[in-house]
């Protein structure tokens, strides 16, 4: 199974210091996921697409991503335009619309989609090894910085490890279906793969100790922060404060 | 079991924030590093087990298995939980970055109440399979009940919506309680001490 989709592409925002790229996401992100009026949501909206643009990505990867990420959006758009109390845009037969509601979803549709790209284009195009090395940098916890570092680097080890038992499970004629033996099977399937990690965990565990592990995670990537780092910071900057000018305007103009 | 960034609004997300920094602090102090690799281990575990698609009817949920969890590591499943979910924003763009700290408290939250709830019936064999069920199904209804209290407090026209979010749960309640269950029975007799070895 492939997790980092966006991480194998080439452009200057891969090669970006992954300080730089948390930080500016993370600024980026909180302003979108505030913002209340349209005006706001759509600026933010925009830069995420000048960035997923910036990254060169495979726009049918991200197309593909986006419809799976928004569930959760069909979900309120299902639900809000009924539910939610306000005058009726429409009506059909015995349901009413309520503008607010539709509206409510709109907004929330532009912000959800907007975060999701700002992810793809600064966070996804970075693999969690080195945001993990950024965070550490960064002067996050250190056990947390580790247990990122380390558990990333076992889940393909432990997935694997997991359909392995599941194709035991499957050559032996298991067929999962809505019923009790599926769900004990599963349970004692995980049950193993639990097992097997927690003597990989001690195994591991003495290979470090005899390595001398005292808690630092050394790293040969070496990233710095040069001039790139410095004007793409600043664009970001700039990006920030407009969405935060715009969303201030158009709340007093409101 | 996620929200997605866009949704909550400011008093929400920051108070989940700061409950999430909390916990995980507490968490962090826990967990020594004689221990962090068993829990890295299990967090990658319990990651792998979100991808795990068990079928229900004609569709297909996935496992979260936080009070499995939970009633393993105690408090430091917290910081676990918050790492998953920093690689499931990082890989699948699910949840967010603001939203993270909402969306660990909605899910480590409940397993630290199964810590300490559910984890005496543990100890004698009868009550084992109870203990796996409770803690299973226990954890996915105060999960649902707290992501439903995040939309209410956020808009209370979102009231309606959060109700279904919780009945939507109910299914996932019933298969999570019988996965956990067999999960806690399988290890009580293949290798007891990893149900209570890792917490402290």
């Amino acid at each position: 199974m492939k997790f980092e989709t966006f991480s194998t592409a080439d452009s200057f925002l891969q090669r970006l210091d992954p300080r730089v790229k948390l930080l500016s996401s993370l600024a980026l992100i909180v302003v979108i996921a505030l913002c209340t009026t349209f005006a706001a949501a759509c600026g933010g909206l925009s830069v995420a697409l000048l960035l997923v643009l910036a990254a060169k990505l495979e726009l049918k990867l991200v197309i593909r991503r986006l419809l799976l990420v928004n569930g959760f959006v069909l979900f309120l758009w299902l639900t809000l335009p009924l539910t939610y109390p306000g005058t009726a845009a429409f009506t059909l037969g015995p349901l009413d619309f309520s503008r607010e509601g539709i509206m409510l979803a709109a907004l929330i549709s532009i912000k959800t989609n907007g975060t999701v790209l700002v992810l793809i284009s600064l966070l996804a195009t970075s693999s969690v090894a080195a945001l993990g090395q950024a965070l550490v940098k960064l002067k996050v916890p250190a056990k947390l910085c580790l247990l990122l570092l380390f558990s990333y680097r076992y889940i393909f080890v432990i997935h694997q490890e997991y359909l392995r038992l599941v194709r035991a499970a499957r050559l032996r004629c298991f067929k999962a279906g809505t019923n009790l033996h599926t769900y004990r099977t599963t349970g004692y399937l995980f049950g193993m793969t639990l097992v097997k990690s927690h003597h990989r965990a001690h195994r591991v565990r003495q290979a470090m100790v005899l390595r001398g592990f005292q808690g630092q995670f050394h790293s040969l990537y070496d990233s710095s922060v040069g001039k790139t780092e410095i004007g793409f910071a600043l664009l970001m900057l700039t990006a920030v404060a407009a969405l935060i000018g715009l969303e201030l305007l158009s709340r007093i103009s409101s | 079991m996620h929200i997605s960034e866009g949704i909550l609004s400011a008093p929400v997300l920051f108070g989940g924030a700061s409950l999430a920094v909390a916990g995980t602090l507490i968490g962090l102090k826990k967990l020594d590093l004689d221990r962090i690799m068993e829990v890295s281990m299990l967090t990658a575990t319990f990651f792998v087990a979100s991808l795990i698609h068990v079928p229900l009817g004609p569709a297909s949920i996935h496992l979260v298995l936080n009070g499995l969890l939970g009633i393993m590591i105690g408090w430091a499943c917290f910081p676990a939980i918050v790492v998953g979910l920093l690689m499931q924003a990082v890989f699948f763009q699910y949840g967010g970055l603001l939203v993270l700290g909402v969306n660990a408290v909605n899910i480590a939250f409940p397993a630290v109440l199964c810590f300490y709830l559910v984890r005496p019936l543990l100890a004698a064999a009868k009550t084992r399979p109870l203990a796996g069920f409770i803690a299973g199904s226990g954890s996915i209804l105060l999960s649902s009940i707290s992501m439903a209290l995040s939309l209410a407090f956020t808009d209370i026209g979102f009231l309606a919506t959060a109700k279904i979010t919780v009945l939507a749960n109910i299914p996932i309640m019933v298969i999570e309680g019988f996965i956990t269950m067999f999960v806690v029975s399988f290890i009580g007799r293949v290798h007891p001490e990893l149900l209570w070895g890792a917490a402290k």
